[in-house]
């Protein structure tokens, strides 16, 4: 089985931990060797929250500089930050929506020029997806459905060993019931994307 | 019902190496269990706490007030010939090693297991050391899992191994092996289990003074050479391959090393030992595993830990194999701080073997602008943020800003030290802020304001405030009281207001303790706190502020559950 190694990262709150969750109990579903790995503790007060999913039988829980086949980046800054994850063969999906962090909004640092991280990334990796997660995720009935947005690109891009029906009915059972329905409209917008 | 409950022989869950090693001991029957939460084994307590609310669970358990009483509470009730468990995270054993040393001379009846989760590379830690010195400072039996379904079977079997040898065992975790999620596949829970102790007693047996001690220290002794042969004929540790060049590995080392080989396409020349049941050191299976390699490389992160044990060995064999690991003389193989990377283990291996690597290509990062962090900040509207704002301001109108000294503490508000709040001069461990403002105190004729919060208070932050009473020391301890320990995920401490338990008052201790200059204040009336501050500021003596408001994510989070 082919081996994948799947980095999200993002900021505390944005469910990157869920996605991760979600991806390892289709997996288990459906026969796929898998292990997730997360950071607990400090990091989730506001901090960059980095989570792995580890798939096709691999044993160790992280990823090494240069080595991940897919990068998901749930906001633009830590998506640029992460990129020292990847080779130039990875597969990138990202936000586009800016969650800046607290040294940017009492103005200690800025929030980089993201054009010239986003042309550098157009240059030098093949194949990259990036949307407005949160915006769309409005668009699907709430704000907190950005991750199933990206969710959604993941599993309509083609790379995943599992199937996106199986993801669906994760959602529909693992997700907060009341989220439920948008969870899978958000999912489909992010599937949908992949494929254009 | 808790998940980690279900009664499905064969059932494969997804679980984290915390939850997996709950479910063990839960299949092991466990009845009695105690701990003090800190991150990477918060989750063990969490669940082993959830579980215990289920009273068909047959499960006691308690979040002490320190690592040390909860391993005393757990060792007493494993005399009982109840099984018990203590979890606890690396530095959590620093406070608990005066009960681990000398229990391993009075030993257990029924199984007692302490899980003791390290923490390489400090990520949620204040150092980051290597806690398997313990097992050879107590001379204690250790297992190590390398995943969640390992974890789930080594925590069971640990009883065993504790009630055959009358030794409290401990199970070592890292980060990577506490923090991964994998299938786990469940095992029966027993039908019934024992839920009242008997003790029978015995002071040649129980009583650790230095008549009866000394001959326990023996049986420690005599024991610990059985646990040796458990540890060569056990499961856990086991060889892979019949290649010339042998590595040996535990542990998240253990997963890095069978990636590297699967990787490097190597598996034809390496023979992998892989142990599980890493002390006492396997010696007999060991020394046959060297007689048959031409070179060796212990990969394992942290200290030289069975380096050093295998190199006695190939000495005390006769064998002159070259051992290879942490850097020695011959330039070393792998560092010795920090986690390591898969990629370290890989390029190590493939060093050892003549091997090159074909890596993809990478992008140029360089020229790139820089990035701006992303630090960890309090939450909105945290209490704390509200303390630090008026204790800062109460200092700055005295003019002492500058010149005043704030030793801090272990919880969330030590982020107080980052920007923008940059409140936090000295921390060491828990309980330190009280304990150093002393020396402080004595050292300089500066103004010394300490911050603690309430969890830690207890833990260990009342005898420094009792001494300080005593000898008259004069500093201003801050209590941020937010009634919870919030920063490892809303644990309940004594301060706890909880339907089921007596709630202790932090004034009364306070106050018992002997100190007479206490206010308290609400941190969100901020003229009125920065004032009751000054007041108290003013006067040269020992004073206590106790800044009371709860923790808000965890009001969110109970109105959530409404």
């Amino acid at each position: 089985m082919k081996r994948i190694k799947i980095l999200l990262t993002g900021v505390g709150g944005q469910g990157t931990l869920l996605v991760s969750r979600l991806i390892g109990e289709a997996a288990l579903m459906e026969g796929v060797p898998v292990s997730l790995s997360e950071i607990h503790g400090m990091a989730q007060r506001g901090g960059v929250v980095e989570s792995t999913v580890m798939l096709g039988g691999i044993e160790g829980p992280i990823i090494s500089e240069g080595e991940a086949d897919i990068l998901a980046g749930f906001e633009p800054l830590e998506t640029f930050r992460a990129l020292k994850y990847c080779s130039t063969e990875t597969v990138i999906i990202t936000n586009t929506a800016q969650t800046p962090p607290l040294t940017v909004k009492i103005g200690m640092e800025a929030y980089p020029d993201t054009q010239t991280w986003f042309d550098f990334m157009k240059r030098t990796f093949p194949t990259i997806y990036a949307c407005d997660a949160h915006e769309l995720a409005l668009k699907a009935g709430s704000a907190q459905a950005a991750n199933m947005v990206l969710l959604g690109i993941l599993m309509g891009a083609g790379l995943m060993p599992i199937s996106s029906s199986c993801m669906m009915e994760n959602i529909k059972t693992k997700t907060k019931l009341c989220l439920a329905a948008i969870n899978i409209k958000a999912f489909e917008m992010g599937m949908e994307i992949a494929s254009s | 019902m808790h998940e980690l409950l279900e009664d499905k022989p064969g059932k494969k869950a997804l679980l984290l190496g915390n939850e997996a090693i709950v479910r063990g001991a839960m299949e092991a029957g466990l009845a009695v269990s105690a701990a003090y939460p800190g991150t990477p084994s918060s989750e063990i307590g969490n669940s082993l706490s959830g579980i215990a609310r289920d009273q068909s669970s047959g499960l006691y358990f308690e979040f002490s007030i320190n690592e040390k009483v909860a391993m005393e509470l757990t060792a007493a009730a494993a005399a009982c010939d109840l099984r018990s468990l203590t979890c606890l995270k690396h530095v959590g054993l620093n406070v608990a090693s005066d009960v681990l040393v000398t229990l391993a001379y009075i030993g257990v009846k029924a199984g007692m297991v302490i899980v003791c989760s390290d923490d390489p590379s400090l990520h949620s830690s204040q150092n980051e050391q290597d806690n398997r010195a313990y097992a050879r400072l107590a001379d204690l039996p250790m297992l190590e899992p390398s995943s969640p379904h390992e974890a789930k079977e080594m925590a069971k079997e640990a009883f065993e191994i504790s009630e055959t040898l009358g030794l409290p065992v401990i199970l070592r975790t890292t980060t990577r092996t506490s923090h991964v999620r994998g299938p786990v596949e469940y095992g029966r829970l027993p039908e019934s289990k024992k839920t009242r102790g008997l003790f029978q007693k015995d002071p040649e047996r129980w009583v650790a003074i230095p008549t009866f001690a000394k001959p326990r220290h023996k049986v420690l002794a005599d024991q610990m050479k059985k646990a040796e042969r458990l540890s060569t004929s056990s499961r856990f540790n086991w060889k892979n391959g019949c290649g010339k060049t042998g590595i040996v590995a535990s542990g998240a080392s253990a997963c890095y090393v069978a990636d590297a080989i699967h990787d490097l396409n190597c598996a034809k020349d390496v023979t992998f030992l892989r142990l599980g049941f890493t002390y006492p050191h396997p010696r007999d299976l060991i020394a046959g595993f060297l007689k048959d390699m031409e070179k060796v490389l212990v990969v394992e992160e942290l200290e030289p830990f069975q380096e050093l044990a295998i190199k006695a060995i190939a000495q005390e064999e006769g064998l002159a194999v070259p051992i290879y690991g942490k850097d020695g003389k011959d330039g070393g193989y792998l560092p010795r701080l920090y986690e390591f990377t898969p990629q370290q283990v890989r390029n190590a291996i493939a060093r050892l073997l003549g091997l090159d690597i074909k890596r993809s290509g990478l992008p140029d990062l360089s020229g790139l602008p820089e990035l701006p962090r992303r630090l960890a900040g309090l939450c909105q509207g945290c209490p704390h943020a509200q303390t630090y704002g008026a204790v800062k301001e109460a200092l700055k109108e005295l003019d002492i800003e500058k010149d005043t000294i704030c030793p801090t503490d272990i919880g969330c508000y030590l982020i107080g030290v980052l920007p923008p709040i940059q409140m936090g001069d000295y921390l060491i461990c828990m309980g330190s802020s009280a304990g150093t403002a002393m020396g402080f105190s004595v050292a300089t004729d500066r103004k010394v304001v300490s911050f603690i919060g309430d969890s830690t208070f207890f833990h260990a932050g009342i005898p420094p405030l009792i001494n300080a009473v005593y000898h008259g020391h004069r500093f201003c301890l801050v209590i941020m009281d937010n009634s919870i320990t919030a920063m490892t995920g809303h644990q309940p401490n004594p301060g706890t207001p909880e339907h089921d338990r007596r709630r202790v008052s932090i004034e009364q201790v306070v106050r018992g303790c002997g100190v007479k200059n206490l206010v308290k204040i609400n941190p969100y009336k901020k003229r009125e706190s920065i004032d009751t501050i000054k007041t108290v500021l003013a006067k040269d003596e020992l004073s206590v502020i106790i800044s009371e408001a709860p923790c808000v994510l965890h009001a969110k989070r109970m109105e959530g559950k409404k």
